[in-house]
């Protein structure tokens, strides 16, 4: 009996110690949750609330749990919006011109695909900071789409209600699916990064670059294939912004870049490199959503909504900083 | 007698007008060993180091693997017959686990390339066992960056045994330890040679070398000068014999002063 109760003690300790970033991050959210339920119960215990949360969440989720592999690899990409852009773009072009929408999706995934590889080559093979190369990267296809469109956006309101349309933003059983497709993403996401060579190796390659050369990792590949993860994602997103607003425009993915960041920090994965946490992003992303239709709902001025991102940003970012050096 | 694992016969190798080895002759015997390399800053240690790890090509001399010659030496060519470098920090990626680490580069994995984590952590919990690692407070599901700096050296050591080393060479890993962690290291060298690892030992400590060597190589400008198997020496005899080493160097460095001035 004692013997069973030190076992569930040392395997509840190695838990919390496995996902010691994650929980702070569950924490924060549910402070935030009870907070919010207490200034206004009615708000926040309704469901609606939820589905309208739900609506953009997936969206932060994807694309929060595709960076955490570019973050700890030790880069960072700072083009994915322009991605989603140039995604969505490929997928309204794809309309346009009489194809199968399931035909877009997949040229949009395409084109994430190797916009990501193109990324990689460049940091890896040229060796150019990818901080400043993403940068670059997204004005470029930023700009590619505004001179592509004229500055024009296009409706896709005629795709409301059809099967394409419910395979990708629907409900099932009143449960939206867009959730489900992160669901799945989150799922492929872990299985890669916890249990994969490919995760393995990427935190390697992040905490020790010249050691992981030395041990025969290949880096280049490695890191490049984070970056077309990214730009997958990206597609993935486009496809669902694009549904969500019923319209595509050439600004389309320009505001996710910093909420995305700020997920995938709050969430527990160090910009330095080595480790990070999937679901501690997962969570993050959850604490972005929640903030971006809490301070409203909870009936504080909109004018609030920013000065609180930042100030709950902080103070998790402290309280990560707090856990690092009790242990 | 069994062929000699290593042999290295007649290496030279120069950096411009500066000989940093002088027909040199060094050899590991078949059976494992632990040879400490012992010399001072600039004797020539690290260039013979690398001229094994195939990192620096010799100018002239010959290498032999269990008595074949080997032509064309790289680390490609050094890594396949079993050589393996252990630098002590430099090799570990520090927030990784201690099995990830060992495995670091050659996980073990099922067809979909997904790591067998419960193999890797058992398989690393027995080689950490095996050469003699003994703290209960880490398992192989630790982070590096908490063990301390002699336990951190027995997981590389532990990571050149896994995959069979013939020899593992260990670039100053009692540098900056205290006497008890430099203890450690040495019981992890010698469960590595009798798990059949032999060993090179560099370091500028000659009792750290007379410690844990079978053999003491003395490395002095780019010269052997000394070797001596352990059973017929004493520490305290080393010491007075690097002493005249030392004096020679002085009056060879006094005569070149003089001749300068």
């Amino acid at each position: 009996m004692a013997g069973h109760r030190i076992y569930m003690i040392t395997s509840i300790s190695r838990f919390i110690e496995k996902n010691r970033r994650a929980l702070i991050a569950l924490l924060v959210l549910s402070v935030m949750m009870i907070i919010f339920l207490i200034i206004n119960p009615q708000v926040f215990l309704n469901p609606l609330m939820y589905k309208a949360i739900f609506k953009t969440l997936s969206m932060f989720i994807i694309l929060a749990s595709a960076m955490v592999f570019v973050i700890v690899s030790g880069e960072i990409d700072l083009s994915f919006g322009s991605i989603v852009g140039l995604a969505g773009w490929t997928l309204v072009l794809t309309l346009e011109s009489g194809l199968s929408p399931y035909l877009g999706v997949l040229f949009a995934l395409i084109v994430g695909a190797f916009i990501g590889f193109i990324n990689g080559i460049i940091i890896t093979r040229l060796g150019i900071s990818s901080l400043v190369s993403t940068i670059g990267m997204s004005f470029l296809i930023r700009g590619l789409i505004y001179i592509g469109t004229k500055g024009m956006g296009t409706s896709v309101v005629y795709l409301a209600g059809t099967p394409f349309y419910n395979a990708f933003i629907g409900s099932i059983w009143g449960f939206p699916v867009n959730m489900l497709w992160a669901l799945g993403f989150v799922v492929l996401s872990v299985l890669l990064f916890d249990y994969h060579i490919f995760g393995a190796q990427i935190s390697c390659v992040g905490d020790n670059l010249e050691s992981s050369l030395e041990m025969g990792i290949n880096v280049a590949t490695i890191k490049t294939l984070a970056f077309v993860y990214v730009g997958i994602a990206s597609a993935i997103v486009a496809v669902q912004f694009t549904l969500t607003n019923q319209i595509f425009y050439p600004g389309s993915g320009d505001g996710l870049l910093l909420i995305v960041l700020a997920a995938v920090f709050i969430g527990g994965t160090p910009g330095w490199g080595g480790i990070g946490t999937i679901m501690g992003s997962v969570i993050g992303a959850c604490i972005i959503s929640v903030i971006n239709s809490g301070i409203i709902a909870a009936g504080v001025s909109y004018l609030f909504k920013e000065f609180f991102y930042g100030l709950i940003i902080i103070l998790a970012l402290i309280g990560h900083k707090l856990n690092e050096k009790r242990c | 007698m069994k062929n000699k694992f290593l042999e290295l016969k007649n290496i030279s190798k120069s950096f411009g007008k500066v000989s940093a080895l002088e027909r040199v002759n060094f050899y590991i015997k078949g059976e494992p060993e632990i040879v400490g390399l012992i010399g001072d800053n600039g004797a020539g240690k690290s260039t013979l180091i690398k001229i094994i790890s195939g990192i620096h090509t010799p100018d002239c001399g010959e290498i032999y693997i269990n008595g074949k010659r080997m032509e064309n030496w790289s680390v490609v060519k050094s890594r396949a017959s079993g050589v393996e470098t252990v630098y002590q920090d430099r090799a570990l990626a520090m927030q990784q686990t201690l099995a990830r680490n060992i495995f670091m580069g050659r996980e073990l994995t099922s067809i979909f390339g997904f790591v067998k984590s419960k193999l890797q952590f058992a398989e690393a919990d027995r080689l950490m066992r095996t050469i003699g690692f003994t703290s209960k407070v880490f398992a192989s599901d630790s982070a590096v960056v908490n063990l301390s700096g002699g336990e951190r050296q027995g997981v590389a050591i532990a990571r050149a045994l896994y995959f069979k080393a013939n020899l593992m060479i260990l670039d100053e890993p009692t540098t900056a330890l205290s006497l008890t962690e430099a203890q450690k290291i040495f019981d992890f060298i010698r469960q590595a040679r009798k798990g059949g690892s032999s060993c090179i030992f560099i370091t500028h400590n000659i009792y750290h070398a007379y410690d844990v060597s079978d053999r003491c190589v003395v490395l002095d400008r780019g010269k052997i000068v000394m070797e001596t198997d352990r059973e017929h020496t004493t520490v305290e005899q080393l010491v007075k014999d690097m002493q005249k080493i030392a004096q020679n160097n002085g009056k060879v460095r006094e005569g070149i002063n003089n001749a300068r001035s």
